[in-house]
């Protein structure tokens, strides 16, 4: 009886939507873990960007992801969030979302933020707008066209503005802001996503030490509420941050722990200091 | 002082024009539902305020390029997508007009045939699938916009899809409209083959050529181009208007919002088609006639420097552009026939070197000095 | 008809003066003996039959009294011996109507194919097997003996095949079978035609079988020549296309310049042709054949300077925004061809062909190749591989491919980058011009010219996969072909738009073209 109520039509994905735009259903952590990458490989033109590399974060960790040029942080970080499709291995958000049949938005959709090497926004448009583009809504098409900013959606605006320092330039120009505001302004648009996992890639780059350090403290805020995966090179960061760390080499991961524990490594030694 | 917050969150607010704008539309429909006519039909010929039938058709004419360019400066300047393709969209409009003005001829036709003549010529005994329907007024305004949005959906559902971009898409779209150019330039097409439809009777009963038909096309002609800007400002001031432009500077950041991309492509593509359609069906009962020859690439690239003259991504921009040259064209081409090419190549080279921001961005930024 | 045919197997023995009875017939007879007498003369292979005939033909042949003559120059001649006779005062035209003129003129040809120039048999064969009506079967004496004597291999098969259509005609049942068995061994239109009509008139069942399978064969030889004419008609528009495209695989292909003047390119080289031929013409008349020789490297240069003119003035200004660059060669392209027009008239221009490119080689009956389109192939790929050499082995392709790989780095190790820009945009565009040049070969020349192949040029660049020169050679032929396959089921604009309709289907598949380049960087 409930096997044949199962196959009924119009029982099945009753939970996640199946019409194009939101097929992603909802974050099932219950095992404490938000993400699990098992056994990737990426290759080009016979490069193995990534080889069988397994990753686990859990809900509400903070990982640091570290490793030379070409190790493939990149690769994985396109991986997931279906930029590049794996040529081989599993990509599980959650315990249910196979990220691997997603396109891009859905991905986002699904609750995962990406923030780019080069800080990508949208340059042409108030800081204000930028923040209202990326906030969560109802992102389809007729929506949008009709979307009117209600008040408590301008507040929660204003509240990103203050908490990325962006305030007093919300009406300027994205385009002209420095490039540490950039960074910035990309990380608050990530939030205003409200995304559960959050990959961020190289978030310091160019932003002078005192911004460097209130990114850090903004960043240890979130850990907990959101799960987060940074890829630096700043050591100096990474240490200020940093509970766990993963080492990638070669597309695979080389080593994983407390980051006193990974630089003593003797086989992170040797990739980081030439063998 | 106010806060930067609450100035760039009011400026989200819904608003289509400030008074100046409103001014201005409202100065157009008093000259185009007040001034042409009375000058044209109530003031005597010989009197100097006398507005001629030739400048009726041409500002009429150049009124359906502006609805164009403004479906252009959408797709190009808003979205960052250029088409070479849109003229293709302007003709299908155009030809499904065309359709039933020549059911329109009846009998009065060369060979007095309830055919065309191009059929009977070809000795064509029904009409081909395509005609069905045709003498129905409402049919062929229904395939205006209809034809050239499907057109637009479906190429435009597979090549945003595919993720083809830039000067690709461009090339691609090139290349539909002139095969579709050729495809009509065959008798077989059964659209009039090289000389498309010509010599047009009537149009909903009444004689196409008096002077009364042609103020009422005229009219409607700039009514529905005002509605198209108002439309397309609409659109362009709305959230999705800021998403277009969002994935013209930043397609991956967009993706990674979580808008899918191809949806707001799809949507701005077709709606600028079904605009150039309209146009096309405005612009045959004026001109009076439709052929291939609309379709050929050339065309549609022109179509590209009105936008590029007037100013990307400024809706009044577009229409200006498209009054400038167009008026420079019919200006250049009767005074100095053989130079109309050197002057058209010469502002195609000298407005995308110099004039980066059009006319428009011009005068913005002698007002900002 | 069997008694013509003995009458003229009698006559073909005697080879003595003609018989004046026969010459009399030609003279008095009506139409239908006069037709009997003129095959009659020409079978009986008199050397003094072809001037009787001839003289017909040129209306010489008259009559006086009962006496037929032939009136020369105002000298009188008996017709049957040849003597010379005194001028006769009352003299009467012997009149040839259009039906005497065809079997006169038939039975010259019969008599030519015994003639020991190669040329004029070859001419008598074309005109035998070409005749609506064909040779009559009073022939059939003279194309045997022609045939026992005929030994040249390129003429004996034409030669045979005329035989068997006599044969077929006038032959008995043995001759007949022989013949169709013949016939079989042909690939030529006329054989398949001669069959088919011959499979309509025959009854008798077991000449008729032996007609239907000599048909097969004859046609699946056919069809065989039709294909490998198909297969040369693609390799040849091929080859215009990869000529058309090849420079743009530099321009667009390595340096990413949409360039829209590009077909205008190609047209100032069949201008600069133009030119170079006229100044021959009326300067060195006499070694006009080789104007070519100069017109190659002057379309070059001609073209290679107004390119890198182009490139100086505006295409530099607008590196890396592809949409401007597009518009703006647009206009470039406009204002070169309205500076053509006003130079040299907007009507087309004549290029005449050097006489050794006139004509072609006929490899199988019916499949002419012309000389042109050959010389356009070997052309082609004498340029395509002109520029791999210059792309891998000189230091100027050695700069191009730097600089277009990582314009930054090529810079940083002391490459001119700008110059090297030009020179290669140069370089691009003198590849239009050869293309130019060849074009002026085989079509108009016209300053439309290159408007018609800008789109075909992209599309083969871009089906090719962007910087990938084996690409765009695979994509040259491939659309070559699928526009002649196409065009030889469908016709040509269907087949025209089939094809970019295909483009535009596959583009969409495969954004990178054929040669996609796959990576991190591909879609940056």
């Amino acid at each position: 009886m409930s096997a044949a109520a199962m196959h009924a039509p119009g029982q099945s994905g009753s939970g996640d939507a199946s019409l194009g735009h939101v097929a992603t259903g909802t974050l099932d952590a219950t095992h404490g873990v938000v993400l699990y990458l098992e056994d990737i490989s990426v290759s080009f033109d016979g490069f193995k960007a990534l080889n069988k590399l397994s990753l686990a974060i859990d809900v509400g960790e903070l990982r640091c992801v570290i490793g030379p040029n070409g190790a493939g942080k990149t690769t994985m970080m396109d991986v997931i969030t279906g930029k590049t499709r794996p040529d081989e291995g599993t990509v599980f958000f959650g315990q249910t979302i196979d990220l691997t049949r997603l396109t891009e938005p859905e991905i986002a959709h699904a609750g995962i933020g990406r923030k780019f090497q080069k800080p990508t926004i949208f340059e042409h448009h108030s800081v204000f707008e930028n923040l209202e583009l990326s906030m969560k809504a109802d992102k389809r098409v007729r929506k949008t066209l009709f979307a009117k900013l209600s008040s408590e959606e301008g507040d929660r605006i204003a509240e990103m503005l203050d908490r990325i320092r962006l305030a007093d330039s919300a009406g300027r120009e994205a385009g002209l802001l420095s490039h540490g505001q950039k960074q910035w302004l990309e990380i608050g648009m990530l939030l205003m996503q409200e995304p559960k996992l959050l990959l961020l890639d190289e978030p310091v780059a160019g932003m002078s030490d005192d911004e460097t350090e209130r990114t850090a403290e903004l960043f240890l805020t979130l850990a907990g509420k959101h799960s987060l995966v940074v890829v630096e090179h700043d050591m100096a960061f990474i240490g200020k941050i940093a509970r766990k760390v993963t080492v990638l080499h070669e597309g695979s991961v080389l080593a994983e722990g407390p980051l006193a524990q990974v630089q003593e490594d003797p086989r992170v030694i040797e990739v980081y200091l030439g063998r | 002082m106010t806060s930067p917050i609450l100035t760039a969150r009011s400026g989200l607010a819904r608003r289509l024009y400030g008074p100046a704008g409103w001014l201005a539309i409202l100065v157009a429909v008093l000259v185009a539902f007040l001034l042409f006519p009375v000058l044209n039909l109530a003031v005597a010929p010989e009197s100097p305020f006398h507005i001629s039938a030739y400048w009726v058709t041409l500002i009429g004419k150049i009124m359906c390029y502006a609805m164009v360019a403004i479906a252009m400066d959408l797709i190009w300047g808003y979205a960052g997508i250029l088409s070479l393709g849109h003229g293709l969209f302007f003709a299908l409009g155009g030809y499904a007009m065309g359709m039933y003005l020549m059911r329109q001829i009846g009998r009065d036709g060369q060979y007095q045939s309830d055919m065309p003549d191009f059929m009977v010529f070809l000795d064509w005994k029904e009409f081909p699938l395509a005609w069905w329907n045709s003498d129905q007024f409402w049919w062929c305004a229904l395939l205006v916009v209809a034809v050239p949005g499907l057109l637009a959906y479906a190429f435009g559902f597979f090549a945003f899809r595919s993720r083809v971009k830039g000067v690709y898409f461009s090339i691609i779209t090139q290349a539909l409209t002139y095969a579709a150019m050729l495809l009509f330039f065959r008798n077989n097409t059964g659209f009039g083959g090289n000389n498309g439809f010509t010599d047009f009777k009537r149009i909903l009963g009444t004689p196409i050529t008096t002077p009364e038909t042609r103020m009422v096309l005229f009219a409607v002609t700039a009514a529905v181009l005002i509605g198209t800007l108002l439309l397309a400002r609409t659109i362009v001031t709305s959230k999705l208007g800021r998403i277009l432009t969002a994935i013209r500077d930043a397609e991956q950041r967009v993706m990674f919002c979580g808008y899918n991309p191809v949806h707001y492509k799809l949507f701005i593509w077709v709606v600028s088609a079904m605009i150039c359609g309209l146009a096309g069906a405005l612009y045959v009962p004026q001109v009076g006639i439709i052929n291939p020859g609309e379709m050929s690439p050339a065309n549609s690239i022109e179509i590209a420097i009105w936008v590029a003259v007037g100013g990307r991504g400024t809706l009044v921009g577009a229409v200006l552009g498209a009054f400038l040259v167009n008026g420079g064209k019919s200006f250049l081409t009767q005074q100095f026939p053989e130079y109309w090419f050197y002057f058209l190549g010469l502002i195609f080279i000298l407005s995308t070197l110099f004039l980066p921001n059009g006319v428009v961005g011009l005068v913005k930024s002698w007002r900002k000095k | 008809m069997r008694l013509i045919l003995l009458l003229a197997i009698f006559f073909s023995t005697q080879a003595a003066a003609l018989d004046r009875a026969l010459v009399d017939k030609l003279g008095f007879g009506e139409s239908d003996e006069k037709v009997v007498a003129i095959n009659a003369i020409a079978a009986s292979g008199d050397p003094r039959a072809a001037e009787v005939l001839g003289a017909l033909a040129e209306g010489e042949l008259q009559t006086s009294g009962k006496l037929v003559i032939i009136v020369k120059n105002d000298e009188a001649f008996d017709a049957a011996s040849g003597d010379k006779l005194a001028l006769p005062e009352e003299r009467e035209d012997v009149v040839a109507n259009n039906r005497l003129r065809g079997a006169v003129s038939a039975a010259l040809a019969a008599l030519k194919l015994l003639s020991p120039d190669r040329q004029q048999r070859l001419a008598a064969l074309k005109e035998l097997s070409d005749n609506a009506e064909g040779a009559d079967v009073a022939m059939l004496g003279i194309v045997r003996r022609a045939l026992a004597a005929e030994t040249d291999p390129g003429v004996k098969p034409l030669l045979e095949q005329v035989a068997a259509s006599l044969e077929l005609k006038g032959g008995d049942r043995e001759a007949r079978i022989a013949a169709l068995q013949r016939l079989a061994g042909s690939s030529s239109a006329n054989a398949k035609t001669l069959l088919l009509s011959y499979i309509e008139t025959e009854k008798d069942a077991d000449l008729l079988a032996e007609a239907r399978k000599s048909l097969r064969a004859v046609e699946g030889k056919r069809a065989w020549a039709e294909r490998a004419g198909l297969a040369f008609t693609g390799i040849s528009l091929g080859s215009i296309l990869l000529l058309a495209a090849l420079g743009l695989a530099i321009t667009y292909g390595l340096m990413g310049v949409i360039n829209m003047a590009h077909g205008e390119l190609i047209m100032i080289g069949a201008y600069t042709t133009y030119a170079v031929q006229t100044l021959f013409r009326t300067k060195f008349g006499a070694a006009f054949d080789w104007y070519l020789l100069a017109a190659l490297p002057a379309a070059f240069a001609v073209s290679a300077a107004v390119g890198m003119l182009l490139e100086r003035l505006v295409i530099r200004w607008l590196y890396g925004r592809p949409l401007e660059t597009l518009l703006a060669t647009w206009g470039i392209s406009l204002v070169l061809i309205q500076t053509v027009r006003t130079l040299f008239g907007a009507q087309n221009v004549q290029v005449e062909n050097p006489a050794f490119m006139s004509g072609g080689v006929e490899v199988l009956s019916g499949v002419v190749l012309p000389y042109s389109r050959i010389v356009i192939v070997i052309f082609a790929a004498a340029v395509l591989a002109g520029m791999w050499l210059l792309l891998t082995r000189t230091r100027l392709g050695l700069f191009v491919r730097g600089v277009t790989q990582n314009r930054a780095m090529a810079s940083c190790v002391g490459v001119p980058t700008h110059r090297v820009d030009t020179w290669a945009f140069g370089l691009g565009s003198g590849i239009a011009g050869l293309a130019g040049c060849a074009l002026s070969q085989i079509g108009n020349v016209g300053p439309d010219l290159g408007q018609g192949y800008i789109v075909d040029s992209f599309m083969v660049v871009v089906l090719g996969g962007v910087g990938q020169l084996a690409g765009t050679v695979y994509a040259a032929l491939g659309l070559g072909f699928a526009n002649k396959l196409l065009e030889s089921w469908q016709g040509a604009v269907i087949a025209k738009i089939l094809v970019l309709v295909f483009i535009v289907i596959f583009i969409q598949k495969r954004p990178q073209g054929l040669f996609a380049v796959k990576g991190r960087m591909a879609d940056a």
